[in-house]
Parts: structure tokens; C-alpha cells; sequence
């Protein structure tokens, strides 16, 4: 039902945009994110300007582009994070699964139970790391002791850490080092078993070892989870994800496949940034 | 042609030198002195009341004779008023903490509340007293009870577990925050699982130390007009009471000379209550200190 | 929609939906800022308390004694009898007494102790002085005021045969030990905030310690040195048991420090210790020595307030 809907929709999007079909792509699977001529100011600060992307489900979408290009505040606007600041306005509207999440009703506890977020700097909190996991089950309601060990388990095992940290669950999650924390933290957010997973710079606070397990532990989940990862690093991109849009001064200048961003860029813009001609 | 003749510059470097040694080792005395008065103070203090300071001091009621005056009314006031500041002023603090730290926008009224914060704390505790006695022990009509004298104290170091609670849960990293929201969990679920567990161990570092200057504090009980002899113990809330610096106040004023040595005792009591009191603050301090 | 679940039989997400209690949820994030607000709004019904009572209760003492009276009178007199008068210059005078000497041994002494404890210090020195004069600043003042009358009167005596046993001098003394800690804390403050960055170019130019302290750190750090003193005033005119204790009870209008006095503060005391009846016009005096001492201070410590803000160094 939904996914008729939302087939529907993104034609009609990309037939009405006309000539900014490069920055459509039609594919089968659903989408997660609509954003359509989405706006966001800071104050008087214009963050993003007339955003319109499209995002699907179970693939890995990368967000690239140089500092201040919007970027981040792109992702937090998907879970409307971005209205931690209490100066931010809107316009424009971004669906998920077909709805607008900026609709007056909608409750934005029960968007991110849906979506998930992974955040620049590992931030467990200072507990247990399985009080860690356990979090967001418990927030929700979920006090069963078993159902939270199993939760906790497949959490861990989710997010690959399982084994390092299987015998020490009732120790300080800050006595562990930055990657495994940034792991922990991922599993923190599997443990409520989001449909969608945001990444602001998952990777930016971590040494090249904690980066590659990241990755691939972002490879593993892709096929359960629809990620939506921002990222200064370019070669990062290109290694894990399906699809990249590219921000500038708060406009989406391309958004495609990653392997036709890489080789063939349509825009000058595009070619000059990841040949690294600024950024 | 030179600007700076180097010999002169050398000649008056050597007096230079010599000024910044006189000049620090001043500022190194005037830093003693102050160290000075305290170790003078306690010293005078051991030394004149040690002698009077047994079980019987401890276990006695006041009396008119030093020899059988004892703090028994007095110890037992102070801890019943404790028993109310503690809780009336901690939540009263945390919860406008909370509020300023966590709900409050920016706008005029919250502005208003907090700049009314940090004048209160410069409002003289005597003033607090005349508070206490319109307001709390007439209009109210709770007398010079427990109740009373509890209220007054509280308001008086409310500004001070204010500022302190504000403090701790500002230290909380936003991050902490974010990574709560993120999971879907709303504002007082973050508030309770998040940032008060968190700040906790400030909170209650300040508060402890606000209470030690409420136990200590004289000028508002002699306004409401708490009485000193008693020779019974608080039996309720509503109950009259003495506390240990009305004691120590009205001995000390005695023109016996014993009573000074009583005194004295009495301030050894009053002191080593707050010395219990600080250690606890800071042991809770240093061992659950977080670190982000 | 999407399938959830990591291959087991349940989804965390539908155990979410089911146990979900979004009623209870919903009212506590409403109740809960309301009765934070309120705990809030306690501090403004403080303010709001004690403005009520000194305005409300001094206006029924000038409903018996004239406020000309009252503000320019140079004797006070409440308990002579059929005769009483009420000129509050007296009292006042005691405070200033106390207060300038507070001020004269606590100001060189604080700012010198702040001015080692940012400048001369080694970290470790530092760690040990600190926690000191926290612990200084953490003495009751009816210790303190038992010091005054026990210690340094005597002493003082052996040095001024004239000096009374109540005196304006012991008490100030105390007094201004008393607020040294607070001083020097708060300019010490000021002064660590000027940065590393003007020391070391001032050092580099081959300044000594002392220069760069008196001529480079001082005048920088001015406005929150001069706010700590006017702060730490406030707290002397405000101060009670001190002067209760060693101060006496005779309020003079002379500028002699050897006699016996009374502040302020004290003659509050004084007439709360006695059994002034509900209802006469001592029992309402307090509150207008109250109010007046309310006046002194508030405009203390907004002042303070001022300097620091106006004059606050951007660096």
C-alpha cells in the first residue's frame, strides 16, 4: 500500500521537476526520505536552500561536501534534531514514508524511535555499557529482564562488538576505547531497531583501525537498515556507499549513484571538489 | 643615536629584581596571615573548651551552671532543622536548576528570575530573619518551630543550591543530551535517565555545602526569636527548638567566664559537624567525578 | 513497511508499539516544567516576600515617627521610657565604622593574597591555599564574632589601654578576615581570566613577575577586583554576629573606634533577643533598620553587578 504510494509519488516529483531529473533517480525500492524544496534557516542564516532528494531504503546514501555546505544540519533535519536549536525556522517538507515529519502532529518521539542516529564524537552515556544498550528498550517501555538480555546480545552482535565486550557488560562504557565506544554507540541505536540509521561523521573522532570497522560493520548492516551517512571524507564515500549527494552552500549540486559521482560527474562543481580542487 | 641606553638598563634591572622578590614575599605573608588567623582561631578554640567537652556536655540539657550546661537541646535542634532545609531547599534549588538549565527560553520573565537569583544571594541574612518572622512565624502562624526556622533557612541558601545545580547540569555535555533525544526518548525521560544521574554528584557536592553554612548561621533564628534554654527536645515540626550557634551565642554573651570555656566547647561541636559535613561533600566530589 | 528484527521470532519495534504508554508520557512532559516553574517562581515570591515585609512594616513605623526623624536624627533612643527617639545616623555610622575598617584590613590583604595566588603560586601551593581559604570562608560568624570578643579585643587592650570592651576596632578587624577569603577568590578569578597570551609578551619585553602583576595583570583584571571589594562590603554591612558579640549596644554619633557601638545589625539583634511586644513601635523599628540595611546592600551589590558588566575585558 505504502509502497505504491510512494512509487507514485516519485514520479510524479521527478516529472514535475522537469529538467532536474539528474538529480532524481527512479528505482523499485521504497523510499524512506522525500524532501521537497525543503528550507532551513538559522536565524538569518540560510543553512539549506530548496533541497529536494529522494532517499531509499536498505541502500547506504552518502552526504558529502565541504564544512558549512549543510551537510550536517541536513541529516539532523531528518530526525529533527536541528530543532535542539531553538533559532531554527523551516519551510518546505520532508516525508518519511510518506509523511511530512514537520506536520504539526507529529510526535518527533516516535520519528526517532524510527530513526536512529549515530553521532560525530562517541557520546555513551556514563553507565554500564549494558544499561548502555539497554537505553532506548527502556525509555520505551520495555522492562522484561530477559527480552532486555536478548535485546542487549543481538545488539552487541549487531554492531560487531559483541565479542570484545561480552564479559565485561556491567563495567563503564567510558573505559573503553574511542572506537569501541562509537561502536557501542551504534549498537545503542540497533538495540531499538530503527528503520533508518543517520550518520553525522560517524568516523571523524577515530583513529584508521576503529574507521575500517566502522565501515565495515556499516556494510553488514546496510541490508537490514537504510543509512544515511554525512562524511568529509570523500574516499569514504566511494568506498560504502550506493549513492552520494553532493551539498554546496546549502544547495544539493548532484545527487547519484556513487560510482557516477566518482568517475563522471555532471556538474564542474562536483569534478572540482573530489578531484580536490577546494574543500 | 641609541634610544635605550643598555647600561642604565642594567644598572636599574638589578633593583627591579630585588623589588619583585621584596613584593612576593609580601604577597606570600599576606597569603600566611590569612592561613595564620585560622590555625590562631581553632587553637583558641581546642584550647579553651576541650576541658568542657565530655559526654555529659553532650548528653546535658542547658544549664545556669557551666560545670552541668550541656548541648543536648541544641544538637538535637540543629539536626530537626536540618531535617527540613535539606529537603525544602534541594528541591526548591534542583527544580529551578532544572528549569533555568533545561526549559527556560530566553525571554524577560526568565531573565527576571535569574537576575532575582543572584540578588537574593546578596540579601544580608538578617533580612531573611525579618522574612521569617512576618511571614512564616506570624502570618502562618507557625511560631518559632522547627517549620519556621526550616523555611527561613531554606530560602536563605536557595540562591546558593541554585547556582551550584545550575553548574552541575550545565557540566552535562550536550552530546549526552542529543544522544538521548536521538533514541526517541522525550524531554524529562532525558532530564531523569540522562542529565540528573549525571549531575548528581555536583548537585549534591553544593548543596551539602550550602547546608554547612545553614547549620553554622546564627542571625536569622535570633530574629524569629528562638529560645535558648530549653530543657527539651523538639518533639514535631511545630515543636520549639534551640540550635547549636543560639547556644554558643547565648553562652558566649554570659558574663561568667566559664560559660566562655562552654562556649568554646559548643563551637567545637558546631565545628567538627561542619568538618563531617565538608569531608562528605568532598569525598563525594572526588570520587564520582565524571569525565566526558 | 520495511521488515524489521535481526532474524529472531520479535520485533523490538512492535514490543515498542505494544508497551508504548504514550498517555502517561504525555502528561508528565506537561506537569513536569509547570511544577519546575513553580519551584522557579519561589525564589521571585522570596524577593516579593521580603520587599512586602520591610515596606509594609517600616510603613507602620513612620505612621508613629516622623521619616525626617527617622533619616536625620543623630540620636537613637528607643527605650528611654516615655522619651524614645528614633535618628538612625547612629546606627549607620556604627556600619560605616565597622565597614571601612573591614575594608582597610581586608583589601590589601586580599588582593596581595590574590595577586600571589594567581601570579607568584606554583600549582601545588595553589592546591593547598585554595581549599584553605574556602574552609576560611566556611567559619560561622558567631565563631568568628566569639574570636572577636575572646581574642582580639584583649590583645588590642594590652596595645590601646583606652580600648573598650565593646569597640568598633575588634569587630572590624574580624570582620575584615572574615571577607578576606572572598576577595581573594573573586580577584583571583578575575585575574587568571586575563590570558597567558598578554603575560608572556609583557615577560618577553624583560618585565619582572611584579610588573607584569601591578602593571600589566592588574589593570586588566581592574573591574573584577573593584566589584569583588564592593561585594565583599555588601557582606561586611550585612554581618550580624561578629558585631552583635564584640560591638556592643550604644549607638554613638562620633567617629571614635575605641568606644563601645552599634550597627545596624546588632540593634536588630538586640531588640529580637529582648521581648519587645508584638505591635510597639521598637517591635516595628527593626524593620525599618531592616529595610535601611536592605537599601545599603541591594545598591552594593547592583553596583557590583554594574562594574563587572560594564567593565568586563574582552579579550
Amino acid at each position: 500500500m505504502i509502497k505504491n504510494d510512494t512509487e507514485k509519488l516519485t514520479l510524479k516529483s521527478s516529472e514535475n521537476v522537469g529538467e532536474e531529473t539528474s538529480t532524481k533517480i527512479i528505482t523499485t525500492k521504497d523510499t524512506v526520505f522525500q524532501s521537497k524544496n525543503f528550507d532551513l534557516w538559522y536565524g538569518d542564516h540560510h543553512a539549506l536552500k530548496d533541497i529536494n532528494l529522494d532517499i531509499k531504503e536498505n541502500e547506504v546514501t552518502a552526504i558529502i561536501g565541504p564544512s558549512g555546505c549543510g551537510k550536517s544540519t541536513y541529516i539532523k533535519a531528518l530526525n529533527r534534531m536541528v530543532e535542539l536549536v531553538p533559532i531554527v525556522k523551516t519551510n518546505g517538507e520532508i516525508s518519511y514514508r510518506g509523511r511530512n515529519i514537520f506536520e504539526g502532529n507529529y510526535e518527533v518521539e516516535e520519528l526517532r524511535t524510527k530513526v536512529g542516529m549515530v553521532f560525530q564524537k562517541p557520546n555513551p552515556f556514563p553507565k554500564s555499557i549494558y544499561d548502555n544498550i539497554a537505553y532506548g528498550p527502556r525509555i520505551h517501555g520495555i522492562k522484561n529482564k530477559r527480552v532486555l538480555d536478548e535485546i542487549v546480545e543481538k545488539s552487541l552482535r549487531g554492531a560487531a562488538i559483541w565479542d570484545e565486550v561480552k564479559d565485561r557488560l556491567n563495567q563503564n562504557a567510558y573505559g573503553l576505547s574511542g572506537g569501541q565506544q562509537q561502536r557501542i554507540c551504534i549498537a545503542r541505536c540497533l538495540a531499538i531497531e530503527p528503520d533508518v540509521i543517520l550518520m553525522d561523521e560517524p568516523t571523524s573522532a577515530l583513529d584508521p583501525i576503529s574507521t575500517l570497522k566502522v565501515e565495515e560493520l556499516v556494510q553488514e548492516i546496510k541490508h537490514k537498515y537504510s543509512i544515511i551517512i554525512v562524511t568529509h571524507n570523500m574516499q569514504q564515500a566511494a568506498r560504502i556507499s550506493d549513492k552520494t549527494a553532493f551539498f554546496l552552500n546549502g544547495e544539493v549540486v548532484e545527487f547519484d549513484h556513487t560510482d557516477k559521482i566518482f568517475s563522471t560527474p555532471t556538474d564542474q562543481r562536483t569534478e572540482d571538489y573530489i578531484s580536490g580542487r577546494f574543500g | 643615536m641609541k634610544y635605550i641606553d643598555e647600561t642604565v638598563v642594567m644598572k636599574r634591572m638589578k633593583s627591579r629584581l630585588k623589588f619583585n622578590k621584596l613584593w612576593k614575599s609580601l604577597f606570600l605573608i599576606a597569603t600566611l596571615f590569612a592561613l595564620l588567623c585560622l590555625v590562631v582561631l581553632l587553637v583558641r578554640i581546642v584550647s579553651q573548651g576541650s576541658g568542657y567537652l565530655n559526654i555529659d556536655f553532650l548528653t546535658n540539657f542547658a544549664s545556669r551552671f557551666p560545670e552541668k550546661a550541656g548541648i543536648k537541646a541544641a544538637l538535637i535542634g540543629s539536626l530537626w532543622l536540618m531535617a527540613v532545609v535539606a529537603p525544602v531547599s534541594i528541591i526548591l534549588g534542583v527544580g529551578t536548576a532544572i528549569y533555568l538549565e533545561e526549559y527556560a527560553k530566553q525571554n524577560k520573565f526568565n531573565d527576571f528570575i535569574r537576575t532575582n537569583i543572584s540578588n537574593l544571594a546578596g540579601v544580608p541574612s538578617i533580612v531573611f530573619g525579618l522574612l521569617g518572622l512576618t511571614i512564616f512565624v506570624r502570618m502562618l502562624g507557625l511560631g518559632k518551630s522547627v517549620l519556621a526556622a526550616g523555611f527561613t533557612m531554606s530560602l536563605l541558601i536557595l540562591p546558593v543550591i541554585i547556582v551550584a545545580a545550575q553548574e552541575a547540569i550545565r557540566a552535562v555535555p550536550n552530546e549526552q543530551r542529543e544522544a538521548s533525544y536521538g533514541m526517541g526518548a522525550t524531554k524529562w525521560q532525558t532530564i531523569t535517565r540522562v542529565v540528573l544521574p549525571a549531575a548528581i554528584p555536583g548537585i549534591l557536592t553544593g548543596s551539602i555545602l550550602a547546608l554547612s553554612r545553614a547549620i553554622g548561621e546564627t542571625a536569622p533564628l535570633v530574629v524569629i526569636g528562638i529560645p535558648v534554654i530549653l530543657q527539651f527536645l523538639p518533639e514535631g515540626l511545630l515543636s520549639e527548638f534551640t540550635a547549636l550557634p543560639m547556644q554558643i551565642y547565648d553562652w558566649a554573651k554570659r558574663p561568667q567566664e566559664e560559660f566562655l570555656y562552654v562556649s568554646s566547647a559548643g563551637i567545637i561541636v558546631l565545628m567538627i559537624l561542619l568538618v563531617v559535613m565538608n569531608s562528605i561533600a568532598i569525598f563525594i566530589r572526588n570520587k564520582f567525578q565524571k569525565r566526558y | 513497511m520495511a521488515s524489521q528484527g535481526l532474524g529472531k521470532e520479535q520485533s523490538v519495534q512492535d514490543l515498542i508499539a505494544k508497551s508504548r504508554n504514550k498517555q502517561g508520557k504525555k502528561v508528565l512532559e506537561k506537569v513536569m516544567p509547570l511544577l519546575l516553574l513553580f519551584t522557579a517562581v519561589v525564589s521571585v515570591l522570596t524577593t516579593f516576600g521580603i520587599l512586602f515585609t520591610l515596606v509594609f512594616e517600616t510603613f507602620e513605623f513612620f505612621q508613629r515617627v516622623s521619616i525626617t526623624d527617622y533619616l536625620f536624627g543623630t540620636e537613637w533612643f528607643p527605650f528611654s521610657g516615655n522619651n524614645p527617639t528614633f535618628g538612625v545616623l547612629p546606627l549607620i555610622l556604627g556600619t560605616l565604622k565597622v565597614t571601612v575598617i573591614a575594608i582597610i584590613v581586608a583589601v590589601p590583604l586580599g588582593i596581595a593574597a590574590a595577586i600571589y595566588l594567581s601570579e607568584y603560586a606554583s600549582d601545588k601551593a595553589r592546591r593547598v591555599i585554595k581549599p584553605i581559604l574556602e574552609v576560611l570562608a566556611g567559619v560561622p560568624t558567631i565563631v568568628y564574632g566569639f574570636f572577636a570578643l575572646t581574642f582580639v579585643t584583649p590583645i588590642l587592650q594590652q596595645l590601646i589601654p583606652s580600648l573598650k570592651i565593646f569597640n568598633a576596632l575588634s569587630p572590624g578587624i574580624v570582620v575584615g578576615i572574615m571577607i578576606i577569603p572572598m576577595i581573594a577568590s573573586l580577584s583571583e578569578d578575575a585575574m587568571s581570566s586575563v590570558p597567558n597570551s598578554i603575560r608572556e609578551a609583557a615577560l618577553g619585553l624583560g618585565a619582572t613577575k611584579l610588573e607584569v602583576a601591578l602593571k600589566v595583570v592588574l589593570p586588566a583584571a581592574i573591574s573584577g577586583i573593584i566589584s569583588s571589594i564592593v561585594l565583599a562590603i555588601s557582606r561586611a554591612i550585612g554581618e550580624t554576629m561578629i558585631v552583635s558579640l564584640a560591638g556592643g549596644a550604644t549607638p554613638t554619633f562620633n567617629l571614635d573606634v575605641t568606644g563601645s557601638i552599634q550597627t545596624m545589625t546588632a540593634y536588630i539583634v538586640q531588640v529580637s533577643s529582648g521581648d519587645a511586644g508584638y505591635g510597639t513601635t521598637i517591635y516595628y523599628s527593626i524593620y525599618a533598620v531592616g529595610f535601611t540595611l536592605f537599601i545599603f546592600t541591594l545598591i552594593m551589590n547592583l553596583l557590583a553587578h554594574y562594574i563587572s558588566k560594564r567593565f568586563r575585558e574582552e579579550y
